[in-house]
C-alpha cells in the first residue's frame, strides 16, 4: 500500500447542543485512498457529508471515530500546533471565490502568506508570488491589486494559486468551479489538470456536477447520506453504474442536448416508476 | 447569476476605470460634520495641551482680590469664581483632565472588550460560554454605585475611578467584537487561512481585527464622551480631589453661585459639551465614511418610465401577433460614477409565443438577468429602460404606472427567483406568505383551500405540514416548489424564471425541471428561462437567444443552436460544454503501483 492519504472508516458528528440527544453522523464509516498525483472524485448531493469529509480531512472537522493516515501518519486528531506543518503537504481550493479571499489584502499578501507561516522571509515570499500569479495564468500587475477588482473566475485562480505556493503534495478541492461561468469552468479545469501533469499534486476533488468529475478524476467515489455507495474508475462508475443512487444521480444530471435529454429523461421517469412498484409490492 | 452579482459587476467595472477609491479617512474629510467635529476637538486638545502657554494662573491659586471678578478683568480674562480663582485657567487644565478621563476609560473598555471578545469569539465553546458569563454578570453591576462606593479605595484619584468605569464599560465592547468576530470567523479566508498553517494569533491580528476594526473605533467615541459625562458627573457631585481642576468640579462651584454670577456656569458646560459633542459627531462621521458610497455620489433621480425611442423603423416594429411576450431593442442604462452611461443592455429584441418556452443564455455580466427584471419592471430606479416595443398579451408595458405593473406581475407574468431561500421571509410560515398574495381575489379561507392545492400540485407531499411551516424548516428543494406554487397561483400566461435550479442538486433540479415541464403544458403558459446552465435548455426549451455584452448575439431553435451554432462566440460557448462521452484516461503520474488504488472499499 503507498496511499499519500488513507481514510478508514471515518465517523463523525457535529458537537451536541446543550441537552439534547447525539446528533445523527454526517459521515458514517468512511473509506478511500488517494495515491500520490491522482485525483479522486467525491460526488454527491448536499448533506451527503462530501464537504464534511474534506474538512476534516483539512483539519477543520474533528472526527468521531476512524482514523485519517497522511503519508503514513496518523493527522486523525493532530493539535493546531502539530497541524501547522502539514500545511506545506495538504492545501484547499474552496468554492466560493468571493469569501475565501480576504477583501482587505492585496493579492500578493494573499499568496505571500502561506510562505511566510512556514517560516520564509518576507522578501523570498513576495519573490515568488510572480511566478505564481504566472503558473495560473495572472498577469503580474495583478500581485498589487486586491480582490474585488477581479472576476470570480479570476478568483478562483487567485485561490489556486494560494494553495500551490507550500507545493502541497494533496489539495482538497471544495466544489472550485461551482461557482464559475460555463467558459470559465472548462478554463479553470484545464488549468488544474496541467498543473497536476506538471507538479504530480493529488486532488480530492469534491462536487456535485458529475460532468465536471468526468472530466478531472481518475477514479469517482459517490456519497449518498455520509457512506460511499461506489468507488471505481471514472469509465467505470459513469458508463455502467452498479448502484442505484449514482444511476439515477448520473440520470438526473441533464445533457446538453435536447434529443438525448429527452432519451435520459424517460429513462430515469421509468426507473423512477420500478422503485415506486418495488416499494409498492414490498408493502 | 444572481441580480445582485450582476449589479456588483456594473460597480465593479466602474472602480476599475475610476482612479484609486478614497480611503474612509479622506472621505470622512469630505464630510462637512467630519472635518467639523475634527477641527473642534483638535482645537480643544490644542488648547488643552498649550495651557501653561497662556500665561494664566495656576488653577489652584486664588487671590482674595480676584473673587467673582467680572469678565475682562485684567489677568483674568473670563473673570474669577467665588474663590478668586482664574476661571479661564481652569477651564484651560480641565481639558486634560477630561480627555485623560475619556482616554482612560475608552482604553480600559476597549483593551479588555476587544481582547477578550477576539479570543471567546475565535475559540468559541467553553471559553466563549465562560467568558460571556463573567462579562454578563459584570453588566448587572451598577457602575455608577460601584464607583461611589469604592470612593475610600481610590483615595479621589479621577484615574483610578476611570480605570474601575472603563472595566464596566468592557461589557459592551466585549459584545461587539465577539459577534463580529463568530460572523467572520466562519468567513472561508479565516479556513483556508488556518489550512495555510497561521497560527492562531496571526490570523486573529491579520485576518480578523483588521475586518472588525471599523466599529470598534467608532465604539470609541461613544465610550470616550460617556466617561468624560460620568468623570464630569462624578466631580459636579463633589467626588474627587479639590486640587483636580475639571468641568465637573467647575458645573459644580458655578452652581452654588448660579444666583449671583450665573455667567459663570456657561464656561465650564459650553466647553464640556463641545468636547463631547465633537467627540460623538466624529464617530458617527466615521461610521457613514465607513458605510458611505465607494463611488462618488450617484445623482439622485426617479426612475423615468420606459420610453419608446423616436424614429424606430417600421420594419423593427413590427409585432408578430401571436406572441405572447414582443421585446423590441431594449436598452438598459445605468449612470456612472464619471456622469456617463453605460448600457448593460444594448438592443436586445425577443419573442416568446403562448405556450413556448425560451431559454436566455449567457455568462454573468451578459445583461440577461437585467433583461428579465426589465420585463417585470423591478430594476432599481437609477435604471434606464428604453425600447422600440415591450409588449406583453397584447398590452404595452411602455409608460405603464407602477401601480399598473404590479397588477400585470400578480396576474400575467410571474417570477421565479434563483435563491428560493432568500425570497422567503424567515419571520412568516410559508402558508402565510403564499395566502397573503392571494387575498386580493378571494376570501381568506378560499385562499387557504387554493395554496393548499397547489402546494400539491407542486409534488409536496404533506402539504398541510409545509404550509404550516417557516421557510428555515424546509429543505432548498421544497422551498423552490413552494415559489413555484406561488408564482402559478395566478395562472400567469408568462413565467418569468431566474436561474431556478442553479442553487440545488442535480436530482432536484432534474424533478423541479420535471415540474415546470408538466405545469407549462398544463396552465399553456409562455416561460423566459434565465440560465447559464445548457443541461438545463436543452431540457426545456424551445428557443434560445444566446446573449453576450448586453446584446443578443444570436436566436435560434434549441437544436439549431446546439448543433449549428452560426455565431463564433455561439459555437465558443458550445464548445465549453463538458461532454459526456470524455473521461480522464491519463493515467495518475504516480510512480506506485496503480492497482493498489482498487482495493477501497
Amino acid at each position: 500500500m503507498n496511499a499519500l492519504l488513507e481514510i478508514s472508516d471515518l465517523r463523525l458528528h457535529y458537537p451536541r447542543v446543550g441537552l439534547r440527544a447525539t446528533p445523527p453522523d454526517v459521515l458514517r464509516g468512511v473509506s478511500l485512498q488517494i495515491a500520490a498525483g491522482e485525483t479522486l472524485g467525491l460526488v454527491g448531493e448536499s448533506g451527503s457529508g462530501k464537504t464534511t469529509l474534506g474538512r476534516a480531512v483539512l483539519g477543520l472537522a474533528e472526527p468521531s471515530a476512524g482514523t485519517i493516515l497522511f503519508d503514513g501518519a496518523d493527522i486523525t486528531h493532530l493539535s493546531a500546533k502539530r497541524r501547522r506543518p502539514l500545511a506545506k503537504d495538504i492545501q484547499v481550493i474552496f468554492q466560493d471565490p468571493y469569501s475565501s479571499l480576504n477583501p482587505a489584502m492585496q493579492i500578493a499578501d494573499i499568496l505571500a502568506e502561506p510562505l511566510v507561516a512556514q517560516g520564509a522571509t518576507a522578501a523570498d515570499a513576495r519573490g515568488s508570488v510572480r511566478s505564481l500569479l504566472d503558473k495560473v495564468g495572472l498577469p503580474a500587475d495583478a500581485a498589487r491589486r486586491y480582490p474585488r477588482e477581479f472576476s470570480g473566475g479570476q478568483r478562483q485562480r487567485v485561490a489556486i494559486a494560494r494553495s500551490l505556493a507550500l507545493q502541497p503534495r494533496l489539495i482538497v478541492c471544495d466544489e472550485p468551479v461551482s461557482a464559475l461561468d460555463l467558459t470559465t469552468q472548462a478554463r479553470v479545469l484545464d488549468l488544474l489538470v496541467d498543473i497536476q501533469r506538471e507538479t504530480g499534486v493529488a486532488y480530492l476533488f469534491i462536487t456535485h456536477d458529475l460532468q465536471v468529475v468526468r472530466h478531472v478524476s481518475h477514479r469517482i467515489a459517490v456519497m449518498y447520506q455520509g457512506e460511499l455507495v461506489e468507488t471505481g474508475s471514472a469509465a467505470e462508475v459513469t458508463s455502467s453504474p452498479q448502484n442505484e443512487y449514482t444511476r439515477s444521480l448520473l440520470l438526473a444530471s441533464p445533457t446538453a442536448d435536447p434529443d438525448r435529454q429527452r432519451e435520459r429523461r424517460e429513462l430515469r421517469n421509468a426507473l423512477r416508476a420500478n422503485a415506486t412498484d418495488l416499494v409498492a409490492q414490498s408493502r | 447569476m444572481s441580480t445582485t452579482n450582476e449589479l456588483d459587476t456594473v460597480v465593479l467595472a466602474e472602480d476599475l476605470d475610476s482612479p484609486k477609491r478614497a480611503g474612509a479617512f479622506r472621505r470622512l474629510l469630505r464630510n462637512p460634520l467630519g472635518i467639523g467635529a475634527l477641527i473642534t476637538l483638535t482645537a480643544i486638545i490644542v488648547l488643552g495641551q498649550s495651557a501653561p502657554l497662556f500665561g494664566v494662573h495656576e488653577p489652584a491659586f486664588s487671590s482674595l482680590d480676584a473673587v467673582n471678578a467680572p469678565i475682562g478683568t485684567p489677568e483674568y480674562l473670563l473673570g474669577g469664581d467665588q474663590y478668586g480663582r482664574d476661571i479661564l485657567a481652569r477651564l484651560l487644565f480641565s481639558i486634560n483632565v477630561s480627555l485623560i478621563s475619556g482616554a482612560i476609560g475608552a482604553g480600559v473598555s476597549i483593551v479588555i472588550g476587544t481582547v477578550f471578545g477576539l479570543i471567546a469569539g475565535y475559540i468559541g465553546r467553553t471559553t466563549d460560554a465562560v467568558t460571556s458569563w463573567v462579562f454578563n454578570l459584570l453588566m448587572t453591576f451598577p457602575a455608577l454605585v460601584l464607583v461611589l462606593v469604592l470612593y475610600p479605595v481610590t483615595g479621589g484619584s479621577y484615574q483610578i475611578m476611570m480605570v474601575i468605569f472603563g472595566i464596566f464599560l468592557a461589557p459592551g465592547t466585549y459584545r461587539l467584537v465577539r459577534n463580529m468576530v463568530v460572523g467572520v470567523r466562519s468567513e472561508l479566508y479565516v479556513d483556508a487561512a488556518r489550512v495555510a498553517g497561521l497560527s492562531n494569533r496571526r490570523i486573529l491580528s491579520r485576518h480578523i481585527l483588521f475586518v472588525v476594526r471599523g466599529p470598534i473605533i467608532i465604539s470609541v467615541a461613544f465610550l470616550a464622551s460617556s466617561a468624560i459625562g460620568i468623570q464630569a458627573g462624578l466631580a459636579f457631585l463633589g467626588l474627587g480631589s479639590t486640587l483636580v481642576p475639571s468641568f465637573g468640579s467647575m458645573t459644580g462651584d458655578a452652581f452654588a453661585n448660579i444666583y449671583l454670577h450665573p455667567e459663570q456656569l456657561v464656561w465650564p458646560s459650553l466647553l464640556l459639551a463641545l468636547l463631547t459633542g465633537s467627540v460623538i459627531l466624529l464617530g458617527n462621521a466615521y461610521r457613514d465614511a465607513l458605510a458611505g458610497p465607494q463611488t462618488p455620489v450617484r445623482r439622485k433621480r426617479t426612475a423615468p418610465p420606459l420610453a419608446r425611442r423616436e424614429g424606430a423603423s417600421s420594419a423593427e416594429a413590427t409585432t408578430p401577433t401571436a406572441a405572447l411576450l414582443s421585446v423590441r431593442n431594449l436598452r438598459v442604462r445605468y449612470p456612472q460614477a464619471d456622469g456617463g452611461e453605460k448600457y448593460v443592455v444594448d438592443g436586445v429584441s425577443l419573442d416568446v409565443a403562448p405556450g413556448e418556452v425560451v431559454g436566455l443564455v449567457g455568462e454573468s455580466g451578459s445583461g440577461k438577468t437585467q433583461t428579465a427584471f426589465s420585463i417585470l419592471g423591478l430594476l432599481p430606479p437609477e435604471a434606464g429602460v428604453e425600447a422600440d416595443v415591450l409588449s406583453l398579451a397584447g398590452e404595452s408595458l411602455l409608460g405603464v404606472s407602477p401601480k399598473e405593473m404590479r397588477r400585470l406581475r400578480g396576474g400575467v407574468v410571474a417570477y421565479i427567483p434563483q435563491e428560493p431561500m432568500s425570497n422567503l421571509d424567515p419571520s412568516y410560515t410559508v402558508g402565510n406568505q403564499l395566502v397573503e398574495g392571494l387575498l386580493s381575489s378571494m376570501s381568506r379561507r378560499e385562499a387557504k383551500r387554493t395554496v393548499l392545492e397547489l402546494l400539491e400540485r407542486v409534488g409536496i407531499r404533506d402539504p398541510d405540514r409545509v404550509f404550516a411551516s417557516y421557510p428555515h424548516q424546509i429543505s432548498g428543494g421544497m422551498a423552490q416548489r413552494v415559489l413555484i406554487a406561488g408564482a402559478v397561483a395566478s395562472r400567469p400566461k408568462l413565467l418569468i424564471a431566474d436561474e431556478p435550479t442553479t442553487a440545488l442538486d442535480v436530482t432536484v433540479q432534474a424533478e423541479i425541471l420535471d415540474l415546470l415541464r408538466s405545469l407549462q403544458n398544463e396552465f399553456g403558459m409562455g416561460v423566459l428561462m434565465v440560465t447559464h446552465n445548457f443541461g438545463v435548455v436543452a431540457d426545456l426549451c424551445d428557443r434560445v437567444v444566446v446573449m453576450r455584452d448586453g446584446r443578443a448575439v444570436e436566436t435560434g431553435a434549441v437544436r439549431d443552436i446546439f448543433h449549428h451554432p452560426s455565431e463564433e462566440y455561439t459555437r465558443e460557448l458550445v464548445g465549453a460544454i463538458l461532454d459526456e462521452e470524455t473521461v480522464r484516461t491519463d493515467p495518475a503520474p504516480a510512480p506506485g503501483a496503480p492497482s493498489a488504488k482498487e482495493a477501497t472499499r
